[in-house]
């Protein structure tokens, strides 16, 4: 994950520039070249796209996706919905946070993964679901967290 | 000869494996120098099967499953290519029971082809829609879709050929049409399994749609959760703009970033032109104002999908399927704790016990089931009681449910309905727009009320203001996010007074 840039962060925004709605696009790739959407990104974005600093924001803030801040080095999200949850979803997750030491949101005192919840992934016939670093996991179980926790060096 | 094996690249049959065994047969194939071609599909739904490969034989395809990376060395030695017996053979996929009794309409390519193969769409079926779209002419199409008796498959059931007319008849030099492939309702799947396994069929829907309309540009807003979708989504316009085949129709793909309230229509349409997504009030309508103030047809994505096949085979042998005003084909998604989980296309009017006894199988792990939500997160909680509810708009209309885009989620006996009730409410809270505010309070005053509920603390005080509350939630907020949180609370006080501290037979 590249730090701060603004050049960057400009390039972004040109690259989005013939766009209708360019918006979320644009915000889309700041938080995937930074990992997070810093607030001078939304000072340029919003010079950019002659907005508010507060609309822009408004935005970032709207939206689940958009960090506050750099997460780990891997994101584990796992899913609270109903489908996982008649499958154990939450007893699941508790053993994940005990064992990582963390809460919903949290990253761990290494940096090596955050922990966060989701509202379904559709992979409601393969509950429970997590998904870690954008990869699909079903049919969580103690075997599969094992896994889970080796992937992220815990 | 070539022997073709398919594994799917469906999210569900990769979060289970199918990666792993893909790579597995790919080295033994390579080892054994055997003349096999591996080729990636979506999934055919039956998850419990996952990961399921088949094999290609002179008698049709033999399916196996579930397979593990470890089997496939026995398998390949067992004789996979000649789709041998072996304890993980399951015959030909077309007479499990669980694909046999479906009517594949939507999802009839699903599973079976290379999604990103033009080639493969146009053998199974593929642009005969948009072909006889074109000799109906557009007024024809939207008649044709009409007499189709559709209705719109993202949860509010509107007719298709309403809509559209309403949106070829607006006057403008520009419109739209929007694909919702939004998707946030637990237990449903449908879109990103046509958008990874057969995503030709939304391409095709949403070019009839925009020739119907006159629209020139169409998006498709996809939820951030669905990557993989994302990327096939994404390479299937690709191919589709390259072969020439949108013709003069512009298409783009739109990333959501983790907000449910924007699967509402208007939501979505906020989100694309860049702003928070908060539901605007209608009239306007989005057929007359929509994207950025121009008439919008926006529809589901399994809506659009199904557009190509009735075109393509006439209104009328679409019309034929289903009961009452429910016409056609539901894909409904079993999910949750069930033994046979998976995508079940049918005409409308199975039972909920049909769905979930019998297709389903009952609970994965063997305990009696003790409640069903059906439609996602604003969806009723259904006690055996309501078993024979016929899967329709207007039967679960009347039985205070709704059936939305087709999610059903099996609970067994361990369930808490008041645990239940308290997360439709923490849920519509987390998830609010903000705009109504007895979705964004009400909601959070809701999960405090039901906490003192579950601690016994007056309950039937707290009860009756459970009730009130959703009264209105119900008539005051814009759209259904609010509207329909009482769907689950309700249900759930309704159903099963005992785990709100009551006995059954306080509550009627
Ligand atoms: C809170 C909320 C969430 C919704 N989510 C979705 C969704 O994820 N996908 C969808 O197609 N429709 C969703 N809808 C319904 C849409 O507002 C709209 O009715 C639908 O896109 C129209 O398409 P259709 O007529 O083809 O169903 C949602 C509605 C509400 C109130």
């Amino acid at each position: 994950m590249a730090t701060w840039s603004e050049a960057e962060a400009r390039e972004i925004v040109r690259r989005h520039s013939g766009r209708e709605g360019p918006l979320l696009p644009i915000l889309h790739d700041v938080q995937a070249a930074f990992g997070w959407v810093p607030p001078e990104a939304v000072r340029v974005v919003a010079d950019a796209l002659n907005l508010t600093r507060a609309e822009v924001h408004g935005v970032v803030s709207f939206y689940h996706d958009f960090r506050a801040g750099p997460a780990g080095r891997h994101v584990l999200k796992l899913c609270r919905a109903e489908a996982c949850q008649s499958m154990g979803s939450e007893a699941m997750a508790q053993m994940i946070l005990d064992r990582f030491g963390v809460a919903w949101g949290d990253t761990t005192a290494d940096g090596a993964v955050t922990v966060e919840p989701i509202y379904c992934l559709g992979l409601c016939s393969c509950a429970p679901a997590a998904m870690l670093d954008g990869e699909p996991i079903g049919r969580l179980d103690r075997a599969v967290i094992d896994d889970i926790a080796r992937e992220v060096g815990r | 000869m070539t022997t073709r094996i398919f594994v799917p690249r469906d999210a569900a049959a990769r979060a289970v494996g199918a990666d792993r065994v893909a790579e597995a047969l790919q080295a033994e194939v390579d080892r054994r120098q055997l003349d096999v071609t591996l080729v990636r599909t979506g999934s055919r739904g039956l998850f419990w099967l996952e990961p399921m490969i088949e094999v290609e034989t002179s008698a049709g395809r033999v399916a196996y499953g579930p397979v593990k990376a470890s089997d496939v060395p026995g398998l390949v030695e067992a004789g996979l290519s000649q789709g041998v017996a072996h304890p993980l053979r399951v015959g030909r996929p077309e007479e499990i029971p669980f694909l046999q009794r479906q009517t594949r309409v939507t999802f009839a390519r699903c599973g079976v082809v290379d999604p990103l193969s033009l080639h493969d769409y146009r053998a199974h079926g593929g642009y005969r829609g948009l072909a006889r779209a074109r000799d109906l002419g557009p007024a024809g199409t939207i008649e044709e879709v009409t007499a189709s008796g559709l209705r719109g498959r993202g949860g509010a059931g509107f007719p298709a050929g309403i809509k559209w007319k309403t949106a070829a008849d607006a006057a403008a030099d520009r419109k739209y049409v929007v694909c919702n492939a939004d998707e946030g309702d637990s237990g449903t799947y449908a879109d990103r399994m046509l958008m990874e396994g057969d995503p030709f069929s939304v391409i095709e829907g949403m070019t009839i749609a925009g020739y119907a309309v006159g629209a020139a540009k169409g998006y498709i807003y996809i939820r951030s959760e669905y990557p993989d979708a994302i990327r096939t989504m994404e390479r299937a316009v690709a191919v589709a703009r390259a072969a020439g085949c949108l013709n003069g129709f512009d298409l783009e793909i739109r990333v959501g970033a983790g907000a449910y309230v924007c699967g509402e229509e208007t939501a979505l349409l906020e989100s694309i032109e860049g702003r928070r997504g908060q539901v605007r009030p209608k009239p306007p309508l989005p057929a007359h104002k929509g994207l950025f103030g121009c008439p919008t047809v926006i529809n589901n994505l399994v809506t659009l999908s199904t557009v190509p096949a009735i075109l393509a085979d006439g209104a009328k042998a679409y019309a034929v399927l289903g009961m009452g005003r429910s016409r056609g084909t539901m894909p409904i998604q079993i999910a949750g704790n069930v033994r046979h989980g998976g995508l079940f296309e049918a005409p409308f009017g199975l039972t909920l016990g049909e769905i979930v006894d019998e297709i389903g199988g009952g609970t994965r792990n063997g305990r009696p089931i003790r409640a069903v939500q059906v439609g996602g997160p604003l969806g009723a909680y259904f006690p055996r009681a309501l078993f024979d509810t016929p899967f329709d708009y207007e039967a679960y209309a009347a039985r205070d449910g709704l059936i939305g885009h087709g999610g059903v989620v099996v609970f067994d006996d361990s369930v808490d309905m008041a645990r239940q009730a308290r997360f439709a409410l923490e849920f519509c809270g987390i998830e609010s727009c903000g705009k109504c505010t007895p979705c964004r309070i009400g909601s959070v005053r809701g999960v405090e009320t039901i906490d003192r509920i579950i601690d016994g603390d007056r309950r039937d005080a707290n009860l009756a203001l459970i009730e009130d509350l959703c009264q209105t939630l119900k008539f005051g907020s814009l759209c259904a996010l609010g509207g329909f949180t009482p769907y689950p609370v309700m249900s759930a006080i309704r159903h099963f007074p005992e785990d709100f501290g009551r006995p059954r037979h306080a509550v009627a």
